[in-house]
């Protein structure tokens, strides 16, 4: 990997600030995509700031009906939270099917999400729960945060500071996993929440999408059967060595049904 | 510019100057003379290089030297020592869990970790084959591994 000046952020201030005076910098979380990107010589950051040390981005807290965690806090830790898998076991569930035990003891939530990657699982569960991204900025709703293939509404030198989850009256997931990468061929947030019925795709296209259709049957009837007659186009859809924009626009309707059943 | 790293490698305390961009396994092979720790993938995808930071199991490709500033890390050389295995390499010698043994020393820091996550719960083969994901062995030999994940969990 081409070198870089490598800081050590001990706020979120300090952070933005060092962000902001560094050439072409970067902030570092889990480094489980950056790193990797950095060592195929396909990134070249003048510096990498570390959110690695700063507590105050670490943490699950529930309360008043919403599940606050912050931006680095570990896949493994919230697939090992009690309080998660008890207000929205979905989420934990989500959390403990991405990748491998040694990169979720390593990546976060914030650099997920921040990175959107088109196969990735949190951005199913950010737009399919209804979550609010909080920068130290602003607040994003889910559903704005995800802008395309690898892009997010994030402004230069913005971050994620933590995502708000509004806990649902019953929410499944369902992965169909690359068995390679384990990232999602095909991945199906269904949610039923007090704003309504929720179907959140990911993996399926160049980015996450809400399926309105299966929303619309599952308002009327939350049932498996409800998506009987329900199809996926495949315009548009991911077609790739992994599986054919058919496939995956069989695989959304498959899924969401298994996520249905499990819940109805 | 070199930067300085002193961290716990181990149980002691080690540091080194190191470049900004030195890999955490390419310190403790090259400034600290451990080289237990393979280097398979190098993309994260095999585990030949999963060392303990902090007691969990991490790939150490894929995280920074200076990363390690402060923390503890362990690697298949700090767990146990010749006539003093650690029951998970025991339980690798016992059940011929390894063949070239080039991804042992992985399996073996990533085994401690299934066991030590699934510590009151019965571990069931179908868990250690599903937790062993992100460690790959090209002799393909995961049955016996599998035995000896699971006979170690019974020792530890
Ligand atoms: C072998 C392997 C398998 C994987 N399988 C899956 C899978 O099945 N499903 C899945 O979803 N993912 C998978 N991943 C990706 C994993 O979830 C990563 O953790 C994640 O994509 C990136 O998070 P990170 O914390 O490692 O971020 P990093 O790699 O450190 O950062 C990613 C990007 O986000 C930016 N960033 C990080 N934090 C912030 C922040 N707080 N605010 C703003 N920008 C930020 C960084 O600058 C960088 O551009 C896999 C990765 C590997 C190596
Ligand atoms: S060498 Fe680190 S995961 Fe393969
Ligand atoms: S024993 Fe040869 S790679 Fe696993």
């Amino acid at each position: 990997m081409y070198n870089f000046t490598y800081h050590r952020a001990g706020s979120v201030d300090s952070a933005a600030a060092k962000l902001a005076e560094s050439g072409d910098g970067k902030l570092l979380a889990g480094g489980m995509t950056l790193l990797p990107t950095m060592k195929a010589r396909l990134a070249q950051p003048s510096d990498l700031i570390d959110l690695n040390e700063i507590e105050g981005l670490k943490g699950i807290t529930v309360s008043g009906g919403t599940v606050t965690i912050g931006a680095m806090t570990r896949h493994a830790d919230v697939a090992a939270s009690a309080e998660v898998a008890q207000a929205i076991p979905a989420l934990a569930k989500l959390a403990g099917l991405i990748g491998d035990p040694a990169v979720r003891n390593r990546g976060t939530i914030g650099g997920s999400i921040s990175n959107n990657d088109p196969s990735a699982d949190y951005p199913a569960a950010v737009v399919g729960l209804g979550a609010t991204v909080v920068t130290n900025k602003r607040e994003i709703a889910g559903e704005d945060f995800f802008t395309g293939m690898f892009e997010t509404a994030l402004d230069e030198g913005e971050i994620v500071t933590a995502v708000r989850f509004p806990v649902p009256e019953k929410a499944a997931y369902f992965k169909f996993p690359n068995p390679a990468s384990r990232y999602a061929v095909v991945g199906v947030m269904v949610a039923s929440t007090s704003g309504g019925v929720r179907v959140a795709v990911t993996g399926a296209a160049p980015c996450v999408f809400r399926q309105s259709d299966m929303e619309k049957a599952l308002s009327a009837s939350f049932s498996a059967d409800a998506l009987a007659g329900i199809t996926q186009d495949a315009d548009g859809l991911n077609d790739d060595l992994h599986a054919s924009a058919a496939y995956r626009a069989n695989l959304v309707v498959v899924g969401a049904k298994r996520a249905v059943a499990e819940i109805a | 510019m070199t930067v300085k790293v002193t961290t716990t490698v181990n149980g002691r305390q080690v540091s080194g100057d190191v470049e900004p961009n030195t890999l955490l396994v390419e310190f403790v092979r090259e400034n600290l003379g451990l080289t237990g720790t393979h280097v398979g993938c190098d993309t994260s995808q095999c585990g030949a290089c999963t060392v303990h930071m902090d007691g969990k199991p991490i790939k150490s490709c894929t995280i920074l030297a200076v990363q390690a500033e402060g923390h503890q890390v362990v690697t298949i050389e700090g767990i146990g020592a010749p006539g003093a295995l650690h029951p998970m390499q025991a339980a690798f010698q016992e059940n011929h869990g390894l063949q070239c043994g080039y991804c042992t020393p992985g399996m073996i820091m990533a085994g401690i970790g299934i066991v030590e996550r699934n510590k009151g719960k019965t571990l069931s083969e179908e868990t250690i084959r599903a937790e062993l994901e992100g460690n790959i062995c090209r002799c393909t030999g995961y049955h016996n591994i599998v035995k000896s994940i699971a006979a170690a969990a019974r020792d530890m």
